[in-house]
């Protein structure tokens, strides 16, 4: 199977019905996509394809095939990625880290589809990531943040 | 431990200053390393569980021979293949790894499979024939205290006379309360990856808050010496108090299987088999009895607290201790009478969780003094103000401690101020009065919480600072970083201690092999105990440099002064790496270990009386929700928290454990719901029915400030502990609701709300508080 990973061609020899965040973890060797649940109802396993945000746990790899797969290690690739990380660190949102990767990436998606959220918009886009430390009021600030930071 | 001349030589550049979190360009880049980041050595295995079907029945028939033949599988490991103790409980030794003989609860591990993948060991655990031969099984904690069954003998704690006082008292009020109990879900669920190594040692990756104690249960499992054992974590993907004891079984699995194949062995629970394994926090039912005064202050109190120990002891007793040193809250009562009875019930084994019983002893008294005020026609606050701490003789706990640290009464006037607590008061009352369907309610509530562990010889660490020859410098201590930034503010008060910018430090992973017999990271002591140990390390190598420099250079060791990267003496300034270059070459010792052992601390368990708390930490929350009395569903409009941090050696980090620890407990109040059925299965074992709190149910306005403070005791830069005490802010949501129901009539009547305040307890509650009303 032939995925288009962060802008890498890679090849990876599994099965269609694999969830893509087990190709991505165990045979592509990017553990930034975390596991949490595994029935999409958590948000930690947050990737995009085509730039949307999909739930890897839930998304068999064969899916992913032809589109282009954004995890939070090719995050760094587009100035919107860069905003929303810097966004993270500059209001210190992380606790213990688990549930990020999959918030920064929900973030990410929402900005580029609607580059001026309001506070109800981030409510809606993120309410499918949950974060056990909470540190939801950050989050909310981050993303209002990197929605502001100048594009470049 | 003597003062330490910390403020004459730091610079202000590093500590008590908002830096960030030492991962942050980790975690927002994917490159932190939880233990199944860690590259697998080849040929690792992976482990699954197979569960009991039943809540209490003898093991009559295991068939695994369809395990044993299913694709992948390598083995099979039942109770009888421990090589030695088949027990992972704490404190007790009433927790089998592997069910032997019987199970007690439905979900509890019989066997492990060991598979080429993680796929084909879960397909083969589900393979086993099991006959079970049913026993009577028990399910709820009321159901166990009637039929007199506990996993530890109740405890009482008693002062002056309860009895009497309440006999004599002008006002009574008889009371029945329930809490409900919170799963930790930590976002990385339990995992442990062991890995052979030479001469029959074993080296165990594993997401817990106590390595120390996974060393002995391996040990104990394994039939080895504890130094054949290492445990290390560099970060859990959250803890919350459901790795302090509960990470032990699955350690000892992956370890013995480890051990019996000689082959890495990776154990990783899916979601639902983590929620119906492990144990959460304990539900209390309260049967209580006050008396009071006609100014509403509080005569006499008694209580009996029924709690869901689960099958074994595990923590339960701490936590029934901690409970009942926190019925008090931040209130002088002066004649007690507190029973707690660890129901024994066939359900998970309930554990730690952020509070550790504190919270469900406190907010028995909130509950109590909101009901009286409601009983009087009074304001709540007024009567939380008329019976707080005060002074002598009203400083004295119920368990003999002077609270000798008080701040309450300026935390609460200075929020009740900030959030301007009477005028939304009368606003609320207002807006009732016009919106008959929609209903405003209002709380303030405060926090005495106290810290360390009620056991005192845990009350322990250690730490070791390498200064290496480059100038760099790290550390290695006993805590776990499980998100409360320990690691960050432990750097700091090195470099603080040393005089560095924090990019010269580097924490590294908590290991056994490098400090010994460490306690674990819980009671919110981890920053307070770690950060001593840390700092006492630094100041010996500090002294020693202090030492050379003084001899090369002039002048004494005291007139040595480290700060901005930099060693100076007598108006000569050094870069603090040439000093330890120069050092070195010296054979100056750049290495230091440092320990700590908090003073103070005594207590007697059989009688529950001593000094249990080195200090306490304050804090206090006024919170307001908007109800819709027609379908239960309500919102938190605003919250305003003030929270003791005292001299906070991060406030950037204080204040995220403020908001994060207020939310979790909001959660655990109103939205977290754990339902067995019939038959004792956890029903609410996946976020798909059991529901933590989301970003939309934070409040839109939220102001959380730290309380400019500085710890009267010794602590490590005059800081306190804030991992637990701010979860119990969100009482004031909960008393909010309530506050909001009880003005369907007017407050005249006590709403019968039990926690947690569903929309559906919510409904139950306001069709109480209506037929009353008639």
């Amino acid at each position: 199977m032939k995925l288009n990973v962060n802008g890498q061609a890679l090849a990876a020899n599994v099965p269609g019905d694999m969830p893509l965040l087990w190709v991505l973890r165990d045979h592509l060797n990017l553990t930034g996509t975390k596991y949490g649940c595994g029935i999409g109802q958590c948000g930690a396993c947050t990737v995009h394809l085509d730039g949307a945000p999909v739930r890897a746990c839930l998304t068999p790899a064969a899916e992913a095939v032809g589109k282009k797969v954004l995890t939070i290690e090719g995050a760094a690739d587009t100035p919107r990625g860069r905003a929303v990380q810097a966004a993270w660190e500059k209001l210190n949102v992380v606790q213990c880290g688990y549930c990020q990767s999959g918030q920064i990436m929900s973030a990410i998606a929402l900005i580029e589809s609607n580059p001026v959220p309001t506070e109800l918009d981030i409510d809606a886009a993120m309410a499918g990531n949950i974060c056990r430390c909470a540190t939801y009021q950050r989050i909310r600030a981050a993303i209002l943040e990197a929605a502001a930071a100048p594009r470049g | 431990m003597q003062t330490k001349p910390i403020t004459a030589t730091a610079p202000a550049g590093v500590a008590h200053q908002p830096l960030p979190h030492e991962s942050a360009p980790l975690h927002v880049s994917g490159g932190a390393t939880y233990i199944d980041d860690i590259a697998e050595a080849a040929g690792t295995l992976h482990a699954a569980l197979g569960l009991s079907e039943r809540a209490h029945a003898r093991l009559v028939g295991l068939d695994l021979s369809a395990v044993r033949a299913a694709p992948g599988v390598r083995d099979v490991i039942v109770a009888a293949d421990i090589p030695g103790e088949n027990d992972c409980g704490p404190i007790v030794h009433d927790d089998p790894i592997l069910a032997d003989g019987c199970v007690q609860y439905l979900g509890q591990p019989i066997f492990a499979v060991i598979a080429d993948s993680h796929a084909e060991a879960r397909r083969a655990a589900r393979l086993a024939r099991v006959d079970y031969e049913d026993l009577p099984a028990t399910l709820t904690p009321q159901q166990a205290h009637r039929e007199q069954s506990y996993v530890l003998p109740p405890l009482r704690l008693t002062r002056g006379d309860a009895q009497a006082a309440l006999q004599a008292a002008p006002f009574r009020l008889r009371g029945e309360f329930y809490v409900g109990g919170q799963e930790q879900f930590y976002l990385e669920g339990q995992i442990s990856y062991a890995l052979p190594q030479e001469g029959g040692a074993m080296h165990l990756w594993c997401s817990t808050q106590h390595p120390t104690e996974m060393q002995q249960v391996l040990a104990h499992a394994l039939n080895l010496p504890a130094h054949a054992i290492t445990v290390a974590v560099r970060r859990l993907g959250g803890g919350f108090g459901g790795k302090e004891s509960q990470s032990a079984l699955f350690a000892a699995v992956a370890a013995i299987a480890a051990q019996r194949l000689q082959k890495p062995v990776k154990l990783r629970l899916d979601r639902d088999d983590d929620m119906l394994i492990t144990g959460k926090r304990h539900c209390f039912h309260y049967d209580y009895e006050a008396a009071y005064d006609s100014t509403g202050r509080i005569l006499a109190l008694r209580v009996v607290m029924v709690t869901r120990a689960g099958f074994s002891a595990d923590l339960s007793g701490p936590v029934a201790t901690r409970a009942m040193c926190h019925v008090d809250n931040a209130y002088y009562l002066s004649d007690v009478d507190i029973r707690a009875f660890c129901g024994k019930t066939n359900t998970q084994s309930n554990t730690a969780f952020r509070g550790f019983g504190g919270p469900q002893g406190a907010i028995l008294i909130e509950h109590v003094i909101d009901s009286i005020a409601r009983s009087l026609g009074r304001d709540p606050l007024d009567l939380r103000k008329l019976n707080y701490y005060g002074a002598p003789p009203r400083d004295v706990t119920p368990y003999g401690q002077r609270v000798e640290d008080n701040v309450i009464a300026q935390i609460t006037a200075d929020l009740e101020k900030s959030s301007d607590y009477e005028a939304r008061r009368a606003q609320a009352v207002e807006f009732n009065r016009a919106s008959p369907i929609l209903k405003k309610g209002l709380a303030f509530t405060p926090v005495k919480f106290g810290i360390s562990f009620n056991v005192a010889h845990y009350n322990q660490a250690g730490a070791l600072v390498h200064v290496y020859t480059d100038g760099s410098v790290l550390v290695n201590h006993g805590g776990c970083e499980m998100g409360q930034g320990l690691h960050t503010k432990v750097a700091q008060v090195v470099a603080a201690e040393l005089g560095l910018p924090l990019a010269r430090v580097r924490a590294t992973s908590t290991d056994t092999s490098k400090i010994a017999n460490t306690s674990a990271t819980a009671a919110s002591t981890g920053a307070d105990l770690n950060g001593m140990a840390a700092q006492q390390a630094a100041a010996r190598v500090r002294a020693r440099l202090a030492e050379f420099t003084a001899a090369r250079y002039g002048g004494t060791p005291q007139q040595v002064y480290f700060a901005d990267d930099c060693v100076s003496v007598g108006g000569q300034r050094f870069a603090f790496a040439d000093i330890v270059q120069q050092a070195y070459q010296a054979r100056v010792q750049l290495w230091a270990d440092g320990f700590y052992a908090t003073p103070k601390l005594h207590w007697d368990k059989k009688a529950l009386q001593g000094h249990p708390f080195y200090y306490y930490a304050y804090g206090a929350a006024v919170s307001e929700v908007l109800v819709d009395t027609l379908t239960g569903e309500w919102k938190l409009l605003r919250a305003d928290l003030l929270h003791d941090a005292g001299n906070s050696i991060n406030p950037a980090i204080d204040l995220g454990q403020v908001e994060g620890g207020f939310i979790q407990g909001m959660g655990w109040l109103t939205l977290e719901e754990l339902w067995w059925n019939e038959a004792g299965r956890l029903m609410t074992h996946s976020p798909s029915t059991y529901k933590i709190p989301a970003v939309h149910d934070c409040p839109a306005d939220f102001r959380v400030r730290l309380f400019p403070n500085r710890n009267v005791e010794n602590t490590v830069l005059r800081s306190k502990a804030v991992g637990e005490p701010p979860l119990l802010l969100a009482f004031s949501v909960f008393f909010a609701l309530r506050d909001a129901i009880a003005s369907l009539a007017e407050q005249r009547i006590n709403p019968p709300l039990d926690a947690p305040a569903t929309p559906e307890a919510i409904m139950r509650a306001v069709a109480a508080v209506r037929m009353a009303a008639i």
